[in-house]
């Protein structure tokens, strides 16, 4: 095999917290050879964008590299002058960050930020590189690439951006580009242009990528080999199939087996029996502005959980906060056990308030930073259910306890004492708090990482089938759907475009969006992008099926 | 997306607008007064026939609406009417023969030009100064030089305006005779000799208005260079120069000219005290002299006068702003 | 580079400074500036800064320690990580406090208790016309300036405390309904406030002051009570947009969404669930707006037109001594006192300052 491109021994960096030293990376070694991709993944603060950065040779403010070499090309990064440094970067080693909205500068236009590179280095001349960067557009799958150039980054989708950013880094033809985490703030659809036309790209000009990601879906597409760190350690390293098919650590096995968890389908309810929760036709709007719901209805039945999918901007969380009451709908209404119930919140009666609870998706926002958690979930016993003193204080143990909490150490603690996993449980102990037949949770997982979402599930689960809850799920993530739904409802753009049981939900043939969405969910199988690509075309997936579904 | 001339014709005339309101407010602030105009104007001295003879030669005698809008008229043609300690001194002696009264106008036209003329002086000294101590200690930042920086504009900032004028008096005037520590401003100055007088009060202008420009400055570039696109600039290797001329530069220029303009508005006020400490013949020095003599129609022109350059500078801030923000300037 | 960038532009404010000096200095030319340098005594001037600089913080860090081993350890805790200036502020502040509350005790005489002796000088040397029973001597009208520095003290601060805490239940209580209510009430109040800050505040003030001393004049009530009463208004304005803007963060939250649809009261939500949250940046604030009125009234004082006698005020006594600068080459003591007053003035809100920049840096997390 021919030498390593990038060969990193003993790495250890620091970050600076109140004065003191902290490590991030404790001693990782890397590889990468000449045209491979290497895949880092972890979860949060695992160090993956730090040591993904330390490839460069660059650090963020705030941190150090205390120990350790980094070679490119044979070259120790660490020994250069800071002027040797500059002309490797932009020029060998490129760099594609998670946010193109604010990695392109604002103030130029697209095309002038792209040759900005190959003329500073001495690459390419500035109209070399201009008809160069429209060339790397047209391959990028860039709708109208002669142009799109030629305007100011704001102008462009997000999805375009970070195809243009990919151009961007492509444009001196380095050997090395840094992706970290490109496709993480996009919506699936999207996704899966900006997946294919990296790996297109990265193959066609033999690139060597370090791909930075938290989804094991998504790296398993791209890398020919997939290392895992945790906080800050190498677990382990093996090539993309090995890794998936045989991991050897137990994080690892732990890591792949989230996936794995897939509830039974509760057979349906049925068909005389009224349902908990009824949306029944209702069409609303915030203020004066055009409907973001149209005709909306779907049944929850007791017992069962409904999982409402849609991408950012379909309408989901707005049929939340109108079953709430926080939006009233124009027209329509919501039924509570055959009941209609009063279209705002304001008019309802305490019982009906307590009907209906909810878990939201960001526990720190969720929870009162100020108030003691028995106090947190008192305050709903002493409201709805009139508990007060060792009464109260008896049923919030209990509920700490239903949540898998310890109630001597956590009835006196406040919230930004606790992790996010932790909030999250508590979140769900003040809506079980208002003994509720029904409860929303919206996105409650997606702020999570993964072992710990899991673990959410679970509980939610368990709670079910004891208590014999209603749920209904507003999710973007499929896996979720999978792992606890029992019936799907698909949005898009405030109307609903199909529903059904889960089991018909993930068979095709279906709705044309409800395809797309489904087909473009990762999977963890290594041949799914080629699999979905050779299946739909390249040209049917992401805004150009978006674009063709809405001239049908 | 509205195009950028619709929205600065919006501020304009929200600015129109504000200022008319402003007028309203000084207008009716002195509408507050208790009792009669006329009785004010002549105190002790006061008869029937002569407040009667003031109220008409005033206007007194018409409906608030119609008197406000004739100040308002007269007052954007340059006319804000007889100062009331000419004409108190000119009814009671008895020669109200209207020729030799002084207008308010002709009172504030040399004094505007002045105050003009020593804010100028400010902040030619505080602009350049604070901006490039800003920009320093938001490079620097945490060095020394920082928090050097930090400790001294706190304490510039905390001290009364009259604290550092004698300080620097003491310093500058007494103990070391470089400079005169009153500022006697007259007509046949030549340049140089007006710089000198005004360079001590533009002095503790500048001390002042540097501590707060300085911060700003800071905490704008700071939060600029926080932003991914620049780390995207630094990781493209380019030299730090560039990144601070191409991608930093373009985008501070907000930021940067919201700070001065929001400081220059903020010498308008600091002008007043400066002025008293040092005599220095401005608007701020009768300003505080016609309200201690309750001098009603040179108050309200002063009033006026700081709060229309305050407004417009505020609107001007604004306005820049606007103008290079790079999203209004090429909408979608 | 950055090196290379900052001697540049170092350069450049040196060269930018000369030059706009460079008509004064014309003058004396060079030799006469370099010769105005040497009387100056620079070195000495900067012996004694240095000396006190030094003390101060000797004497915060001894403040410091003395906090965190004698004190609980809510108190003490936070005295580990804070920077010598919060502990210097601190200091001071308790030392105002001390010197406010116990003015009778330790001023030797009454505030507005006159002398014989007009016009005795300091030192408290016959020989030198002072009077060892006035150490900081008399005034114009023969009141003993040590007790009014003193009483000063408890006026000037007092009536600046005074005055904002009534610009902070103001401008709180509006802002806050204005960030609950939402709707025409929040525009109503705010395109006021928008008007109201529209005029330098200031030159506002001195408007409405110039108004209320006719009133003042005519009811008999003393000029202070309608200069507090004008001060807190003017000033809720800040007050309100920065409880607006706080509570308007606070009521976004999801928890707050909870509790409305839990089915609480307005006054639970605002009191058990925004106030709790908003205690920490409101506190931060009022240490500011503390020192804005502050600055606010004794610029009014010095004017002539703020606290009026027979109250003892260090804005007034400023004014009033300020002539005595000019003595500063044969008797430094009678110098400094209109320095004295104004050094008061300053001492206390670089203290207030240096204790709300602690605080902000704490409650942001910005650490870097």
């Amino acid at each position: 095999m021919s030498k390593p491109l990038v060969k990193i021994r003993n790495l250890h960096i620091e970050g600076r917290a109140d004065e003191e030293w902290l490590p991030i990376i404790n001693g990782v070694d890397l590889d990468l050879y000449p045209g491979r991709v290497l895949g880092l993944i972890g979860e949060s603060g695992a160090g993956k964008s730090t040591l993904g950065l330390a490839a460069m040779g660059f650090t963020r403010d705030g941190c150090r590299i205390s120990s350790g070499t980094v070679e490119f090309g044979g070259v120790n990064l660490l020994t250069l002058t800071r002027g040797q440094r500059r002309s490797l970067l932009g020029k060998r080693i490129a760099y594609v960050a998670q946010s193109a909205a604010a990695s392109f500068n604002p103030a130029h236009k697209i095309l002038s930020q792209h040759t900005e590179a190959p003329v500073y280095h001495g690459v390419m001349t500035k109209a070399e590189s201009e008809a160069d960067g429209m060339e790397l557009y047209r391959r990028l799958r860039l709708p109208d690439p002669d142009q799109i150039g030629f305007r100011y980054p704001h102008q462009v989708s997000g999805g375009q951006l970070q195809r243009a950013m990919t151009a961007m880094a492509m444009s001196c033809r380095p050997d090395l580009i840094i992706f970290d985490e490109p496709t993480t703030a996009l919506d699936v659809t999207t996704q899966i242009e900006v997946l294919a036309s990296i790996r297109d790209i990265v193959e066609q000009f033999g690139t060597a990528a370090i791909y930075i990601t938290h989804d094991l879906a998504v790296v398993a597409q791209m890398a020919d080999d997939i290392k895992v760190l945790l906080r800050g350690d190498e677990v382990e390293q093996a090539d993309t199939r090995t890794m998936l098919s045989h991991p050897t650590e137990d994080y690892t096995k732990s890591l792949w087996a989230v996936r794995s968890f897939e509830r039974t389908e509760k057979a349906p309810a049925p068909a005389d029996e009224t349902p908990v929760i009824r949306v029944d036709n209702i069409t609303a709007a915030y203020g004066k502005s055009a409907d973001v719901l149209h005709q909306v209805s779907f049944n929850i039945h007791r017992g069962r959980t409904v999982a409402v999918v849609g991408e950012s901007g379909s309408g989901k969380s707005t049929v939340a906060r109108s079953i709430m009451g926080l939006l009233p709908p124009k027209k329509g209404r919501i039924l509570s056990n055959g009941q209609a119930l009063p279209a705002s919140y304001k008019q309802r009666s305490k019982e009906q308030l307590r009907q209906v609870q909810m878990i939201y998706q960001m526990a720190d926002t969720a929870l009162n930073p100020r108030v003691r958690i028995k106090d947190i979930i008192g305050r709903p016993v002493e409201f709805y259910m009139g508990l007060k003193g060792a009464e109260k204080e008896r049923r919030v143990e209990q509920l700490l306890e239903q949540i898998e909490l310890d109630p001597a150490q956590y009835m006196q603690r406040r919230p930004p004492e606790l992790s996010g996993g932790q909030k999250q449980r508590i979140g769900i102990a003040r809506a079980l708090a208002a003994e509720p037949e029904f409860i929303i949770c919206d996105e409650v997982t997606s702020a999570l990482d993964q072992l710990v979402a899991e673990g959410i599930l679970r509980l939610l689960a368990r709670l079910q089938d004891e208590l014999g809850l209603a749920f209904m799920f507003i999710t973007h993530d499929l896996a979720t759907v999978r792992a606890i739904a029992d019936e799907v409802v698909v949005m898009k753009e405030g109307v609903v475009v199909e529903a059904g049981p889960k089991g018909e939900m993930f068979t095709p043939p279906h709705h044309p969006y409800t395809d797309l969405l489904l087909s473009s969910v990762p999977e963890m199988d290594p041949d799914w992008l080629t699999r979905v690509l050779a299946d739909r075309g390249v040209d049917n997936i992401g805004d150009a099926a978006m674009a063709r579904m809405d001239n049908r | 997306m509205r195009s950028v001339s619709a929205i600065i014709l919006q501020r304009l005339g929200l600015g129109a607008l504000t200022l008319v309101v402003v007028s309203l407010v000084i207008f009716c602030a002195v509408e507050m007064l208790p009792g009669d105009f006329a009785e004010a104007i002549l105190g002790q001295g006061a008869t029937p026939e002569s407040v009667a003879a003031i109220r008409e030669q005033l206007g007194l005698d018409k409906p608030v609406v119609q008197r406000y809008f004739s100040w308002l008229t007269s007052a954007l043609q340059g006319d804000f009417g007889v100062s009331f300690a000419r004409l108190n001194f000119a009814t009671n002696f008895g020669t109200s023969t209207n020729t030799h009264q002084i207008t308010v106008a002709d009172q504030l036209a040399p004094r505007f030009m002045n105050t003009l003329f020593l804010a100028a002086v400010a902040a030619c000294i505080a602009v350049p100064v604070s901006l490039a101590i800003g920009i320093l200690a938001a490079l620097y930042r945490n060095s020394i030089f920082d928090r050097v920086a930090n400790v001294f504009t706190l304490t510039s900032i905390s001290s009364p305006e009259f604290f550092v004028a004698y300080i620097l008096i003491l310093f500058l005037a007494v103990l070391n005779p470089l400079l005169p520590s009153l500022s006697n401003i007259y007509e046949t100055m030549d340049f140089a000799e007006r710089l000198k007088a005004t360079l001590l009060p533009a002095l503790v202008l500048t001390l002042v208005v540097t501590a707060h420009m300085m911060r700003m400055t800071r905490a704008a570039i700071i939060n600029l260079l926080a932003s991914p696109y620049i780390e995207m600039a630094r990781l493209k290797g380019l030299s730090p120069l560039r990144v601070i001329l191409f991608h930093a530069l373009p985008n501070a220029l907000a930021p940067i000219i919201n700070v001065i303009a929001l400081n220059l508005a903020y010498l308008v006020t600091g002008v007043v005290i400066v002025e008293v400490v040092f005599v220095y013949p401005g608007v701020g020095q009768l300003f505080v002299d016609s309200v201690k003599i309750r001098d009603m129609p040179l108050v309200q022109a002063c009033c006026l006068i700081f709060a229309a350059a305050y407004v417009l500078l505020n609107l001007l801030a604004d306005i820049m702003s606007i103008i290079s923000n790079p999203r209004l300037r090429h909408p979608k | 580079m950055i090196g290379s960038l900052l001697r540049g532009s170092l350069i450049a404010v040196v060269l930018y400074v000369v030059a706009i000096s460079l008509p004064v200095l014309s003058e004396g030319g060079l030799s006469g500036w370099w010769q105005a340098a040497n009387e100056v005594r620079l070195l000495k001037w900067a012996y004694w800064i240095a000396i006190v600089i030094a003390v101060a913080m000797a004497a915060s860090w001894v403040f410091r320690e003395l906090l965190r081993r004698t004190m609980p350890e809510f108190i003490a805790k936070p005295m580990r990580q804070a920077p010598l200036t919060a502990a210097f502020g601190i200091m001071i502040i308790l030392a105002y406090i001390v010197v406010a509350v116990g003015a009778p005790v330790i001023a030797p005489f009454g505030e507005a208790e006159i002398f014989e002796k007009i016009n005795v000088l300091p030192g408290g040397d016959a020989e030198l016309g002072g009077d060892p029973d006035h150490f900081l001597g008399t005034d114009q009208i023969g009141r003993d300036i040590t007790s009014r520095l003193i009483y000063g003290a408890r006026n000037t601060v007092g009536i600046a405390f005074l005055t904002t805490v009534l610009s902070f239940i103001l401008g709180v209580t509006l802002g806050f309904l204005a960030a609950t209510l939402g709707g025409w009430i929040d525009q109503l109040f705010s395109r006021s406030i928008d008007v109201l800050m529209a005029i330098p505040q200031l030159i506002f003030a001195l408007l409405l002051m110039t108004i209320a001393s006719e009133w003042s004049y005519r009811s008999g009530i003393s000029l202070t009570w309608f200069m507090i009463f004008i001060i807190a208004v003017l000033d809720s304005t800040r007050v309100f947009r920065l409880a607006r803007a706080v509570g308007l963060n606070i009521v976004v939250m999801d928890y707050i969404e909870a509790a409305k649809v839990r089915g609480e009261t307005l006054i639970h939500i605002v009191f058990r669930e925004i106030l709790p949250n908003a205690v920490a940046p409101l506190l931060a604030e009022f240490g500011l707006r503390f020192c804005f009125v502050f600055l606010t009234i004794a610029s009014l004082s010095f004017l002539g037109i703020g606290i009026q006698p027979p109250l003892a005020d260090w804005g007034t006594m400023v004014r009033d001594l300020s002539q005595f600068i000019n003595f500063a080459a044969y008797d430094p003591l009678t110098a400094a006192l209109p320095l004295m007053a104004a050094g008061a003035i300053a001492l206390l809100t670089v203290a207030v300052n240096f204790v709300v920049d602690w605080m902000l840096q704490n409650t942001s997390g910005l650490k870097e």
